[in-house]
């Protein structure tokens, strides 16, 4: 009897039940907070006819990036693709479905996933292409389109911890789309640095409760770091 | 002369108050937060996550969890909160961010904005941009007034894709500041030494220009 406890101890176990032509939602920003292993995973795996739906897609041979050059993705739903050369060469080929969505209409779409709302209306992209084809509203005398609801068959998530039963926190930035992404998938699986027992983590601070969660792996991360961006230590002062 | 970035970045300072809760784009309104105005205190947000972005790290500093919309590594200043994409554009979207600056590959007299793609050359995504222009009452567009063959990008209507429609009611260029009302842009300010008949040369859409048109102030 496992109960609430949903650690599973290989990358196999965490991705079971992947198969192709899947929808996946991933957390992270950029490098930031990305599911690394679980990303190297579907690579191993190599599982493909994917439609991935994630903020941006990696950078060449990192992170999503990896699963581009055996053409694992099938379809992109993002808001940012830049810092790609395969991805760009794959998207201008016509090899490679990219649908542009505004940051913030995409976090809604993950969080009114997760929360049973199949649709909502938003400002945002009025009268841009992203309205094409979107039925328009007005409330208030202000113009709205109706953006729908995502969900994956699978969500794949980095946290900072968790405790056995899958209550999740997060570390600063690396938050990001992850508690989002974590909601909207029929089967969430999230790889942490550190795992305790329940109880551990105060229920007051835990961001991600475990009801959202089907599994959880302990993980050991590089956390590549797209712009290193310093100011010169302060040599006099303390 | 026209400004330069930096010049561009103070002039747009001058336009924060104490107490604004602000959103800058990347590039020349990043530099914006090196002239915040003594005496006044603002708080940036940055859009994945982060409210209360502090200075770029030192090296010993540095965390590869903590960066900005940039994907640059940052610091947070003192009493900075974290969350996640939901509630950062929930800040967005609602309206609680005092300013927003960005930029703009072309601003039209309606307040069109187009801004994130030129189609067949550069296809890299909105980001945050379009519910930055969407949800901000408060937004300053900063951009060269013309492309380095001269090209106006203050136009009648913008030609590329639109980012937001009928939004921008401030522009700053290297040029001049400008504002977007009734269709038209109206001259505010110009850059010292820049005359009215340059800008006007370089203004494609309808430019109203008031009798004394003053040299910003630094």
């Amino acid at each position: 009897m496992a109960g609430f406890n949903k650690v599973v101890n290989s990358y196999e176990e965490a991705l079971a039940g992947l198969e192709d032509n899947m929808t996946i939602i991933a957390g992270g920003f950029g490098l930031c907070g990305i599911p690394e292993n679980l990303i190297a995973e579907i690579k191993r795996k190599g599982t493909n006819g994917l439609t991935v739906v994630s903020n941006n897609c990696g950078v060449d041979g990192f992170g999503l990036g990896i699963l581009l050059p055996d053409r694992q993705i099938k379809k992109i739903v993002a808001s940012y693709v830049g810092e790609n050369a395969e991805f760009e060469r794959q998207m201008m080929a016509g090899e490679l479905e990219v649908e542009l969505t505004p940051q913030g209409t995409l976090a809604e779409k993950m969080r009114a996933g997760g929360a049973g709302i199949p649709a909502f209306f938003t400002a945002t992209g009025v009268g841009t292409a992203v309205a094409d084809g979107k039925e328009e509203r007005q409330f208030n005398g202000r113009d709205y389109i109706m953006e729908e609801a995502i969900t994956g068959d699978f969500a794949i998530v980095k946290a900072w911890k968790a405790d056995t039963y899958g209550n999740l926190v997060f570390r600063k930035t690396a938050r990001n789309f992850n508690p989002i992404a974590a909601t909207a998938g029929k089967i969430t699986v999230v790889e942490v640095e550190e795992i305790v027992e329940p109880g551990e983590l105060n229920p007051d601070e835990i961001h991600t409760p475990g009801i959202y969660v089907n599994r959880v792996i302990l993980g050991t991360f590089e956390k590549r770091i797209e712009q290193r961006t310093i100011r010169p230590s302060a040599t006099s002062s303390s | 002369m026209a400004l330069s970035r930096e010049q561009i970045a103070q002039r747009v300072a001058q336009e924060l108050q104490d107490g604004y809760y602000v959103n800058l784009g990347i590039g020349i309104p990043t530099l914006v937060a090196n002239f915040v105005p003594e005496g006044i205190e603002v708080m940036l947000q940055s859009e994945n996550g982060l409210l209360g972005m502090g200075q770029f790290p030192t090296e010993q500093e540095i965390d590869a969890d903590l960066i900005n919309a940039g994907k640059q590594t940052v610091t947070m200043a003192t009493g900075a909160s974290l969350f996640d994409s939901a509630e950062s554009f929930a800040m967005i979207r609602g309206g609680h961010v005092d300013l927003t600056v960005l930029g703009a590959f072309e601003v039209d007299v309606n307040g069109s904005i187009a801004s994130y793609m030129i189609p067949g050359k550069l296809i890299k995504g909105m980001g945050g941009a379009m519910d930055l222009v969407a949800g901000a009452d408060n937004i300053i567009v900063t951009m060269t007034h013309a492309s380095k063959h001269g090209v106006s990008k203050l136009l009648s209507e913008c030609s590329l894709p639109l980012t937001g429609r009928s939004c921008i009611k401030k522009v700053l260029t290297d040029l001049a500041f400008i504002e977007i009302k009734d269709g038209k842009f109206h001259l505010l300010e110009r850059a010292p030494g820049v005359s009215v008949a340059e800008i006007e040369k370089l203004t494609a859409g309808e430019l109203v220009i008031p009798e004394h048109v003053p040299e910003m102030t630094f």
